[in-house]
């Protein structure tokens, strides 16, 4: 047995775009245990519905996390009209399932791009960057935001998409599809991406379901759940394919995602051909009363909300489990037995946002 | 053309932000805004930096963090602050806990503006703080 050290590894890290602190006990440069130190972006916004009009919260909502800014606004307002008995039109939900599937691309083209950046592969990072860029400018044609737009509201959508606009959207994919078939070859074919990654963290199906993984986490190890099967917004009429791998290991991972890239332009494709006229919103009145649940699929995972409303414009609770922090603790009992320098390629894996999980 | 008098190299710290502003002061990196055209890098060591970029407010647990970076980057260092969180605390500013802007921890020389802050504006206020390190 070697010499016992603990190394902290954050809050400010380089790999680390946002604080989490761990720390880790190596022996030698094994890891043997992690201990994370959570609560540096935690700001309590579960408690401000307390304070924030419902149809005003929406907005915070949103900024649980700026990634998936649109599915958290998405995810509040379906509880919401649980409680309240409001039937969204069929055409915002259409609209919906549009830019959840938009936020999907751009989230995992992102989440590509910062692990190559952690593997030291400048490029790479670049290329994944650089078309993510034409999925945000189809956020700012379509909503005015790039990250952050603010498009949804109880009762439906804020703004509509022409037909023409659709179209340029499908043939800005048309011409990126090319690209992020590229940068797949690259991920999954590259020696030294390859090296890096395959084999790496390896989670067998077992232990993602009884440590609770969720989303690609948990796809990439063989347990084929994915919330958008059981259908909410437009997801029951168009056709996807669950994206799994067996292996487990980071690389499985890679592929996952990536094909969820693909799974995502397909669902926009068809929703184009699919959407049909009418209004985008519905007028909502009175006030929640009652509780409800929404669970939706966010690019990280399975995301759960709870809403509980006492018949006035305050609600009462609202609760978030997002996916990160679902994937915590099967990145805990991954870390175990990896080595020093492999442990950022293996925290990025799991796709943290610490900034949903801490809200 | 006007040539900037120094190459900043830049430390990211995401104070409690909701990435928003994170991911636009990462996106600066990216070829279509390409920051390091100006020289300006993305360090991680606080020791190496002349810009201390924070997106986000100050809540209980990261003062301390925020505090200690500020101290062990070199003089002469200028802090910009990224979004209406970093201002004031923004949406967030009435959450139980949330200390206010990055102006209750450190000293602020540049206030972007934004939520979430565009890349445009972010590399106008890093140019903007360039003054401050002559």
């Amino acid at each position: 047995m070697g010499r016992r050290t603990i190394l902290p590894f954050g809050p400010q890290h380089p790999v680390l775009p946002e604080p989490i602190h761990l720390d880790l006990i190596l022996e030698d440069e094994v890891v043997v245990e992690a201990v994370p130190s959570i609560g540096y972006i935690h700001r309590g916004l579960e408690k401000l519905v307390e304070k924030k009009d419902f149809q005003e919260y929406v907005h915070v909502a949103e900024r649980i996390c700026g990634i998936c800014s649109f599915m958290h606004g998405m995810g509040y307002c379906m509880a919401v009209e649980r409680t309240m008995g409001v039937k969204v039109p069929e055409r915002a939900e259409f609209l919906r399932t549009v830019w959840a599937e938009l936020s999907r691309v751009h989230s995992h083209l992102m989440w590509l791009g910062l692990l190559a950046d952690a593997l030291g592969f400048e490029s790479l990072f670049m290329h994944c960057w650089r078309l993510r860029e034409y999925v945000l400018d189809i956020f700012d044609m379509t909503t005015g935001g790039r990250v952050i737009f603010s498009v949804c509201k109880l009762g439906g959508v804020r703004k509509d998409i022409s037909r023409e606009t659709m179209m340029k959207i499908l043939d800005t994919f048309d011409k990126i599809e090319g690209g992020i078939k590229e940068i797949t070859r690259v991920f999954t074919a590259d020696a030294s991406v390859s090296h890096r990654l395959t084999g790496l963290g390896a989670l067998t199906g077992e232990d993602a379901r009884s440590l609770g993984a969720v989303g690609p986490m948990a796809r990439a190890s063989g347990v084929g759940e994915d919330a958008r099967a059981a259908g909410y917004a437009a997801y029951p009429y168009v056709k996807f394919g669950v994206q799994t791998d067996t292996a487990g290991d980071c690389m499985a991972r890679v592929k996952v995602r990536t094909g969820e890239i693909f799974e995502a332009i397909g669902i926009i494709r068809q929703c184009a051909e699919l959407m049909p006229d009418g209004p985008t919103d519905t007028k909502v009145t009175g006030f929640p009363s009652g509780e409800a649940f929404a669970r939706l699929e966010q690019p990280r995972g399975e995301v759960l909300y709870y809403v509980k409303g006492g018949g006035t414009k305050f609600l009462e609770r609202f609760r978030v489990r997002t996916p990160t922090f679902a994937n915590l603790a099967a990145l805990l009992e991954m870390l175990k037995g990896v080595e020093l320098a492999d442990v950022p390629a293996l925290v990025l894996t799991i796709d943290p946002c610490i900034s949903c999980t801490e809200r | 053309m006007k040539y900037a008098k120094k190459s900043p190299w830049i430390l990211h710290y995401d104070g409690s932000s909701c990435n928003g502003c994170d991911i636009e002061v990462l996106a600066c990196l990216n070829p279509l805004f390409d920051i390091e055209r100006f020289g300006a890098i993305n360090t991680g060591n606080p020791k190496h930096a002349d810009i201390l970029l924070i997106t986000g407010a100050i809540n209980e647990q990261n003062i301390s963090v925020v505090k200690q970076l500020y101290e062990q980057m070199p003089n002469p260092k200028a802090v910009v602050a990224v979004g209406v969180c970093a201002a004031t605390g923004g949406i967030f500013k009435d959450c139980y806990n949330m200390i206010g802007g990055v102006g209750e921890a450190i000293p602020v020389d540049v206030y972007v503006p934004g939520c979430a802050s565009r890349p445009e504006a972010i590399i106008d206020g890093v140019v903007k703080a360039l003054d401050k390190i002559k």
